[in-house]
């Protein structure tokens, strides 16, 4: 494994380039988190009541962890892209590190969050959007922002090796991950729930992340929930980074 | 064939392989001597990728052992993925790169220096003639200037021993004559080869020996003169003055071998495989005369390697059909 680092940060470059490279993917994948932004602050936002702080300083903190889970898909589509053109057997008949593909896919993802992450809170500041609570508290803001962005890119990784079908994986990645960011605290405050939803919401992890980020970052009256976010976005990384390398190893992209 | 020979070449054994109920290869054989060419041939679903695969660490087979280069490609998958190329059935390169971005990168995952990796892909670029579009996106690539760049990529790591499944499908002809010739450099050079392709004209052209697989069993092995003689002694080419009385002329000569006769009704020309071929020809010729039946063409041949593979995989076209009115 002496060459992993080297190996991991090639494919992170190659992944990187071919979001500079495909402009419309780089536009596009900017655009979609901003126009919810807009959308939620002016049209639905005067319409939700929000404890305490203004609507668009509640929203900002959902909207980084809306913006890293929906970029997330990205890393399953790009594997199963790679898969339907050989390209991943091309790497695995190579004496490259096994997990380098996978790794490199979800670090290019990441700066890729990374980026988004910074341009949300860019269109957020010309908004109206402050930090609160410090520095420091901030930078945990966006680090457990970048960590379940990093999590999801994970799910996303085993969801693009099993279904294998790039468009197929397009579509099952935003399936199941609308319900999950809509039945959160991410635009409303979950208290205004009915109770059944209520409850799935109050144990959604979107709901652990986006209030941890929204607390770090508001301060008082919002308490972050850092450690069950931590186990969250850790745990995620733990069960699904061990499945896709194991069904990385085993994948072929036909059988005849 | 020498022991040494044999542990730097491909020695396949006993492998077999199964997806689910579909068997894809059956307690395979295999053996390829260091320095040459072997045309894995047969029809579609015949195992010919599977095996490919196996050999190049892809698949893991279900039991029987692969030996590529001394390496077993299940226990030393790792160290023999660093001595062998892959060139697969589509070409694996990224449209997003640049030629010269995806050869250097294929390069330094061989974990070969930054310099050389760069040094070697200036030569490949010469050698297949993309240096002009060395430094244009793939994208932009038509499906030869693609399959060019596959072969010079998996050819980055200098590798021993080189894996070529279907290199030239869907090729136009001249572009195919191209790719020919860069592969029958690279034979010049000493490369161990072990090819797959459905053209048969290009296995006699490029490879030493031919193993053709069906259903995932070999079930013929040979140099391209052995496997036409295996066919039987030759081919008895009657053309008939008059191709509508085929069928008058299958009924005259049919018992006088064991099947195996092909005919085509539009231009009247009936083909029999034969051991004997003069004493046929003359018992062909009196029975078409005895009926009244004239013959403007005979040609007592050896077999193409078409007829030879048709023989043996016994797809012959209208084959089946014929034996039953023969």
């Amino acid at each position: 494994m002496a060459f992993s680092t080297t190996d991991v940060l090639l494919m992170t470059k190659r992944n990187l380039l071919r979001y500079i490279r495909i402009r419309e993917l780089l536009v596009f994948s900017t655009i979609q988190p901003v126009m919810f932004v807009l959308l939620f602050a002016f049209v639905f936002g005067g319409a939700i009541t929000t404890p305490g702080v203004s609507y668009i300083d509640y929203l900002i903190p959902g909207i980084l962890i809306q913006a890293v889970v929906f970029g997330s898909n990205q890393t399953g589509v790009g594997l199963a892209e790679d898969l339907s053109k050989g390209m991943i057997d091309r790497f695995r008949s190579l004496p490259m590190a096994r997990g380098a593909v996978l790794a490199g896919r979800t670090l290019s993802d990441t700066v890729r969050n990374v980026f988004v992450v910074l341009l949300m809170l860019g269109v957020g500041g010309l908004i109206g959007f402050r930090f609160q609570n410090g520095l420091p508290a901030a930078v945990g803001a966006i680090f457990i922002a970048v960590l379940f962005g990093m999590a999801f890119s994970w799910i996303s990784a085993a969801l693009g090796l099993f279904v294998k079908d790039v468009e197929a994986v397009q579509t099952a990645g935003f399936i199941w991950v609308f319900p999950i960011i809509f039945a959160s605290s991410l635009y409303v405050p979950v208290e205004t729930m009915p109770e059944p939803l209520r409850f799935f919401a109050q144990l959604n992890p979107i709901t652990v992340a986006v209030d941890s980020v929204r607390g770090l970052a508001l301060g008082a009256p919002f308490s972050p929930p850092i450690i069950p976010a931590l186990i969250w976005g850790f745990g995620i990384i733990a069960i699904f980074m061990p499945l896709s390398i194991y069904r990385y190893l085993r994948i072929s992209k036909e059988i005849a | 064939m020498s022991r040494e020979n044999l542990s730097e070449g491909i020695s396949v054994q006993g492998v077999s392989k199964s997806f689910g109920s579909i068997i894809a290869l059956d307690d395979v054989n295999l053996e390829v001597t260091k320095g040459t060419v072997t045309a894995l041939l047969g029809p579609n679903g015949a195992g010919k990728t599977t095996l490919i695969r196996i050999l190049t660490t892809l698949l893991f087979p279900d039991s029987g052992t692969a030996i590529v280069s001394g390496y077993d490609a299940v226990r030393d998958a790792t160290r023999l993925r660093s001595i062998i190329g892959l060139a697969g059935q589509n070409a694996a390169v990224d449209e997003n790169l640049t030629g010269r971005e995806n050869l250097e990168l294929v390069g330094r995952l061989y974990h070969v220096s930054k310099s050389e990796a760069k040094a070697r892909t200036n030569r490949l670029l010469t050698k297949f003639e993309l240096t002009e579009f060395a430094d244009r996106r793939v994208k932009t690539y038509s499906g030869g200037m693609r399959r060019r760049l596959d072969l010079a990529a998996s050819l980055v790591g200098n590798p021993k021993i080189l894996f070529l499944d279907e290199p030239t499908a869907g090729l136009d002809p001249r572009s195919r004559l191209a790719l020919w010739s860069v592969i029958k450099e690279l034979v010049e050079e000493g490369v161990t080869m072990l090819l797959t392709t459905q053209y048969l004209e290009e296995a006699d052209h490029l490879a030493d020996r031919m193993v053709i697989l069906d259903h995932g069993k070999v079930i013929a092995e040979g140099t391209s003169d052995e496997l036409k003689s295996r066919v039987g002694g030759g081919v008895l080419e009657l053309r008939l003055g008059e191709p509508r009385e085929l069928q008058t002329a299958l009924n005259a000569i049919s018992g006088l071998t064991n099947g195996g006769v092909q005919s085509d009704g539009e231009s009247g020309v009936i083909t029999i495989p034969v051991v004997d071929g003069t004493s046929i020809l003359v018992s062909a010729i009196r029975r078409l005369d005895e009926v009244g039946i004239k013959v403007s063409g005979i040609e007592l041949r050896k077999p193409t390697l078409d007829e030879a593979f048709l023989s043996l995989t016994g797809q012959g076209r209208g084959t089946d059909a014929l034996k039953e009115v023969v």
